[in-house]
């Protein structure tokens, strides 16, 4: 620990931070704009101005800018020196010239940083007498919204979309005094993480387009910590609603997970929660035929608990975008024996070997910090931007970890970020692109590789065999493959911390496979070897902790046991299985009864349907794709008409059977599960429970400054109305408790004493970095437990091998209910290799119809060299192609041609 | 389109620069020589060629004052304002030449499309202050007459060429 004087009083701090990120983490204000704590500094607004002096007789001292200078041990500074603070209300002032103040009309308004450093350097009145600039706005697509006057030109948004993220449409023009932050011309930010914006952006330049339909100010807002959805990744994130209806998802820093940021499905795709085709209150068919209607709660409790006094049984299929507490609870009611998980037989086989080879792999289980800091990366078989996004966030940031490297040689401070960038031009740490299809990280592999996922597979077996001469190796490669194999188990070997990512995108086992076997292999000779495997949905993980069995494993149990109803818990089969499969599977047993949120095909079947509540409006765990237990609290009250999915069989639980165990509350069924289930043992872990409390109180979702407490329900009674209870978390719907919570599971906002906006996570420190986490075999596992490199790809005559082709908008159920995120997708689209194209007489943008034996499905045709001769690429997830299993052998010829 | 000599002079410049973000300002600038400013279609053709967005060239072309993103006279004079032609009473001249050219201001062009005037923070002329700059000529201690002398003969050498059309007819920028 090092020693700083701030003002003459001595602070114990850790060196190797810049003296801004220090005295913000010792609770200092110092007003900032460019710097931010994941862009680190720049010197551009020159606004932290601080004074340094020499030593304890130095009464002079010199303004030094504290983001740029690095914090030593006995260093002396003074923050309150009036000089620095004269300089600060100047630059403010500087800044401030061309601002509109318009903040009333601003949607920043409240939670903007420039007001919270404008109020803090004291600069409270206008001396601009003239006329201020103005600029022309963009229509920057569904999700930013643009108002250019509002720029104070601190340059983070070029900073995060241009140099963090790799976005290459976003500009500053101009120079002197009109600077502009924009596109070249109006259009829809191309990167997957121009949501950011808003939350990097101090002001109100770039806002939340969505937010902008259903506006509140942030001390109106009830918010809860949770956890994305949309991907397995499991952002951390904040939900914040008014009256019912979810505003806004913002990002909740999480070291190891998402860090400071969110992907634009994460951030945008909110929207299903206020969804027409919601279910908010029970619905069940007379007869097979017949429409759902409206049923009475406990008619329909009634009615599901009589299904299981028949003596027939009952099949369960639980799903990876329900909590772990909703799966373990239909667990519970139908028996492990008959408990299913909705994945297609292929789907199931390749999210079991991906748990089984992380919970396996002698590596370490990296989380996306890991990725980030790897000095090596290989993606094998897996377009990450489309199905983990975050997860190609991080694998940039790796990308620069040679720079970062050769900047400490240089002497250059691991913050200094101009100086980095600008030593670092031509050094690129080593990334392997290999995957089916293109991808966006492309422009920074120093190695790209596109062939069909068992070449990939291939690939993978090589570099397992070049990193250790005992694991098998693929026949009949070509030398040019070869050779590329040892260039990169040279790389992975020698790098450090490297990294493997794969996931389950491909559609392939054998890519998995290859991913674990290099991992084991690259074990063997760097220790510091990791792993990331992404997986579909958000609770898959979770799922296959709980053991079901895939579709057709159901649908072979429903035949045999001749069973009498089928309780599907918040799944599509239609989605995830053969429409066959999934048809017969809502057919044959007597009833089927569908726990979901949102009325789906499968919800449609049904006989029985009870409304489930969203992540937004019920409390839980998700296991995300490294096997981390996160739990997510509901930001909406319980409603009268539907409840979390656990609670609704919690109920069913207690009229079939008196002996079943009594659930009242959600730590109820976590301990329940934590003693039943070995495998969930971390569940408890997850988050503090219910009786938590902060000195005597809970943490408070509303913040105290929320407004119209009494006046809202006044039309109906001038009594205030108590707060709705919640049993289920150490959270209270009342802006009474704890404003600023230390748990991290447990901040709901950021906030802190005169900073309202987002930037106040600064004052929250994150927890301190955990251990690497091994696999549970250890060494031992290194062995290649019998996998076998695949046969190379050969072309079929008449049949191409159609890919899974992933979209980041377009490809993941609930998000596409979210009307910003369905104006980006697009209408399904195969891909095709220029001479394929040629022999089908298939152009460009030409309707195709592709089909197997029982499907036919209508697509729009593209062309790319990157597609190898005899394959192809189909988007995924859309309802056109629904029901195939990527990747698959299928027919493609042209719409119309015989 | 780019032309085979601006392609050719564009290619030089990349063989000489680390990377092709290096070579835009040459690459923007031998268009502009050739064309007299840099029009958005020229823009994205540059772009196109150097293997940039629109974007990231547009971002180096706009921060260059002397690269013209909106049309230009077939003169451009630029007008020294920095202290030494302060002091020696530039403002005095600025006048006569707006009124000598017939336009209200600087970043205006004459009605004829033939002058553009535009101010310059230092001509490095400080030793002959007033001084101006018509396209690649310094013109010192300058007095109403050097100037009138200076426009005129700008005229006479392009007297045949006085009726041509101007280029000012394409759109500006939205910005």
């Amino acid at each position: 620990m090092a020693t700083l004087y701030i003002d003459n009083k001595p602070y114990e701090f850790e060196e190797g931070r810049n003296l801004l990120h220090t005295c913000l983490g010792l609770g200092f204000d110092i007003p900032h704009f460019c710097w931010h704590p994941a862009l680190d500094s720049v010197g551009a607004c020159r606004q932290c101005a601080v004074k340094l002096f020499k030593d304890e007789n130095d009464c002079t001292g010199t303004i030094v800018m504290s983001c740029m200078t690095a914090a030593r041990d006995n260093m002396r500074i003074s923050i309150d020196d009036k000089e620095a603070h004269e300089f600060r209300a100047e630059v403010i002032g500087f800044l401030m010239a061309n601002h509109p103040h318009d903040c009333p009309v601003c949607d920043e308004g409240g939670e903007c940083h420039l007001q919270d450093m404008t109020v803090l350097t004291g600069h409270t009145y206008r001396e601009h007498r003239f006329k201020k600039r103005t600029h022309r706005n963009q229509d920057l697509g569904p999700f930013v919204h643009h108002e250019m006057n509002r720029c104070i030109a601190c340059y983070r948004c070029v900073r995060f979309y241009r140099d963090y993220a790799g976005g290459k449409d976003l500009e500053v023009f101009g120079w002197h005094d009109s600077v502009y932050f924009g596109r070249h011309e109006s259009g829809v930010l191309a990167s997957e993480f121009a949501g950011n914006l808003v939350e990097v952006c101090p002001t109100g330049v770039f806002t939340d387009k969505t937010f902008r339909k259903h506006f509140t100010r942030k001390w109106d807002l009830c918010s809860a910590p949770s956890v994305c959805v949309h991907c397995s990744l499991g952002c951390n994130t904040i939900a914040g609603q008014r009256s019912g209806v979810l505003r806004r998802i913002l990002n909740r820093f999480s070291e190891d997970v998402n860090g400071y940021f969110l992907c634009d499905r994460g951030r945008f795709g909110y929207e299903f929660v206020n969804g027409s085709r919601r279910v908010r209150t029970p619905l069940a068919k007379k007869g097979r035929n017949q429409k759902l209607e409206p049923l009475d709660r406990s008619a329909a409790i009634k009615r599901v608990a009589e299904l299981f006094s028949s003596g027939r049984p009952v099949i369960g299929i639980g799903s990876g975008r329900a909590s772990l507490e909703s799966n373990f609870a239909l667990r519970q009611l139908v028996g492990p024996q008959r408990f299913f998980v909705a994945e297609s037989e292929t789907q199931h086989s390749i999210t079991t070997e991906i748990v089984h080879a992380l919970r396996r792999t002698p590596a370490s289980r990296a989380s996306l910090r890991d990725v980030a800091k790897a000095g090596a990366v290989l993606v094998l078989g897996e377009d990450v931007t489309n199905t983990a996004p975050l997860l190609a966030l991080a694998v940039r940031q790796a990308c620069r970890t040679a720079a970062l490297t050769n900047a400490h040689g240089l002497g250059i401070d691991p913050w200094n970020d101009a100086a980095i960038r600008e030593t670092g031009h031509n050094v690129r740490s080593s990334l392997v692109v290999a995957t089916p299809t293109l991808t966006k990280l492309d422009d920074v592999a120093t190695t790209v590789y596109h062939a069909p996922p068992d070449d990939i597979s291939r690939l993978g077996f090589a570099i397992a065999h070049a990193l250790d001469g005992s694991a098998p190796a693929p026949r009949g490669l070509s030398p040019e493959i070869e050779a590329m194999a040892r260039g990169i188990a040279r790389d992975l070997a020698q790098a450090a911390r490297p990294a493997v990512v794969s996931g389950a995108g491909s559609g392939s086992a054998s890519v998995v496979e290859a991913a674990a076997g290099v991992a084991a292999a690259l074990y063997k000779v760097n220790h510091d070897a990791c792993l990331c495997m992404s997986l579909s949905e958000c609770n898959s993980f979770g799922c296959t902790l709980l053991g079901g069995r895939d579709l057709t494993a159901a649908l072979d149990a429903a035949e045999r046991d001749n069973a009498e109803a089928v309780v599907v818990l918040e799944a599509d089969l239609y989605r995830n299985c053969d429409p066959a499969i999934a048809g017969a599977l809502l057919t044959l047993p007597r009833n089927v009864v569908v726990i979901d949120h949102t009325l789906t095909a499968t919800a449609a079947m049904a006989d029985l349907v009870l409304p489930a509540a969203t992540f937004a409006e019920a409390s839980g765990t998700f296991v995300n794709n490294e096997g981390r237990f996160q739990r997510f609290f509901s930001a909406i009250a319980p409603q009268a008409g539907f409840a979390p999915g656990y609670r609704w069989i919690a109920e069913i639980l207690s009229v079939v059977g008196p002996e079943a165990p009594r659930w009242e509350t959600l730590d109820d069924i976590v301990n329940d599960m934590e003693s039943r289930v070995a495998d969930c043992a971390g569940i408890r872990a997850a988050a503090p429970s219910a009786s938590f409390r902060e000195g005597s109180q809970k943490i408070a979702r509303q913040s105290f400054r929320a407004s119209g407490r009494t006046a809202l329900l006044a039309n109906t009674s001038v009594a205030e109305s108590p707060n709705p209870a919640d049993p289920d978390s150490a959270l209270a719907f009342s802006p009474e408790g704890i404003q600023a919570p230390r748990e991290q599971p447990l901040v709901a906002r950021y906030w802190a004493p005169g900073i309202n906006s987002v930037q106040a996570v600064s004052k929250y420190h994150g927890d301190p970095p955990a251990a690497l986490v091994k696999g549970e075999a250890g060494a031992d596992a290194a062995e290649n437990h019998g996998a076998k490199a695949p046969a190379a790809f050969a072309s079929h005559a008449s049949e191409w091998l159609v890919m899974p082709l992933h979209h980041i908008f377009g490809s993941e159920e609930l998000s596409m209910l979210s009307p910003s995120v369905a104006s980006l997708a697009r209408s399904a689209l195969i891909v095709l290799n220029p001479e394929d194209a040629a022999k089908l007489s298939i152009r460009e943008n030409d309707a195709v119809e592709v089909s197997n034996y029982a499907l036919s499905c209508a697509c729009v045709a593209a062309i790319a060299s990157w597609v190898t001769k005899g394959s192809a690429a189909l988007s995924v997830g859309r309802p056109e192609t629904q029901g195939l299993d990527l990747p698959e052998w299928l027919w493609i010829r042209k719409a119309g041609a015989p | 389109m780019l032309t085979q000599e601006e392609r050719a002079a564009i290619s030089e410049g990349c063989d000489s620069s680390p990377s092709a973000r290096a070579a835009a300002p040459h690459a923007l600038g031998a268009v502009q020589a050739s064309r007299g400013w840099i029009s958005d279609e020229s823009l994205s053709d540059i772009a196109e060629f150097l293997h940039m967005t629109p974007a990231e060239l547009d971002s180096i072309a706009t921060f260059y004052n002397r690269i013209y993103r909106s049309p230009v006279g077939r003169h451009v004079i630029l007008l020294c304002d920095s202290v030494s032609c302060w002091i020696m009473d530039y403002e005095y001249l600025l006048n006569h030449l707006l009124t000598k050219l017939g336009i209200s201001g600087f970043g205006e062009t004459t009605k004829d499309g033939m002058f553009t005037l535009l101010p310059s923070a230092c001509l490095g002329a400080c030793d002959h202050a007033p001084a101006m700059m018509v396209d690649r000529e310094l013109f010192g201690d300058l007095t109403r007459q050097s100037i009138d002398t200076i426009i005129d003969q700008y005229r006479i050498k392009d007297g045949d060429r006085r009726t041509a059309q101007s280029p000012l007819a394409t759109g500006r920028k939205e910005q």
